[in-house]
């Protein structure tokens, strides 16, 4: 399935992850899952709350998790997943993203260069092979929320 | 009965229900309860042992049961249990 992004919630993933370089950042995005068509409208930033090297790690506050739901339902959208950055590494998972990779999520990674980003790649974690599969990533410039 | 409410990564095992009513007094009792009745969810949450998998968290309205009395802690018909999945990852 192709992941389609709003603008606008790519733009604002993007610049989180620029601005957090060379940390990396982490957040949620909502949208709609119709089964056939995956939407992003929605990105929203939250902490990244690893002690130690944030610049190759993140993990997010349970709590934070807790009120992603509740923003999704109160707000009649699907939590769809989650992204973070790779600065100065590839936009491609590590064994440590897929170690805690939950089913259904898709995972956007953002490749970031010395401050700009490189690469954006999406991935889903395939149940019969425990391993990710990526998924087509399609900007759409019109859809706005 | 408690009601527990199901984090959408899961939903796909419930029949895409968002919410299941469970039986038992305490929170481990209603978890076992849902994942009775929708045995596609035990690898999700529990360990081979039984355990809580160590990439779940509980919530009991909106505190962490660790803060409470943890998968002991008691339930009443009013009780919402949440299941969170701890999000963490990195580039190495």
């Amino acid at each position: 399935m192709t992941l389609t992004i709003n603008k606008d919630a790519y733009d604002e993933m993007t610049r989180h992850a620029e601005d957090t370089f060379p940390y990396e950042c982490v957040g949620f995005f909502y949208g709609v899952d119709d089964g056939k068509k995956r939407e992003v409208l929605v990105a929203r930033e939250v902490k990244n709350v690893k002690k130690g090297d944030q610049r190759r790690r993140f993990e997010v506050d349970p709590y934070d998790y807790f009120h992603a739901e509740k923003f999704a339902e109160k707000n009649g959208l699907t939590l769809l997943g989650i992204y973070h950055s790779h600065p100065n590494h590839p936009a491609i998972p590590s064994e440590h993203d897929l170690k805690q990779a939950v089913p259904y999520f898709s995972y956007i990674i953002i490749s970031v260069i010395d401050g700009k980003t490189d690469k954006v790649t999406s991935w889903q974690l395939n149940l019969d092979t425990d391993q990710f599969d990526e998924e087509a990533i399609k900007i759409n410039e019109f859809d706005k929320v | 009965m408690a009601k527990v409410i199901i984090p959408t990564p899961l939903r796909k095992f419930t029949n895409n229900q968002a919410s299941i009513d469970a039986n038992g007094g305490t929170v481990k009792e209603s978890i076992v309860s849902i994942a009775d009745q929708f045995p596609e969810l035990k690898k999700h949450i529990f360990e081979e042992n039984g355990e809580i998998r160590k990439f779940v968290r509980i919530y009991l309205g909106d505190e962490d049961i660790n803060v409470l009395d943890k998968e002991n802690t008691k339930v009443s018909g009013e009780s919402v249990i949440s299941i969170i999945p701890a999000i963490a990852g990195g580039s190495l």
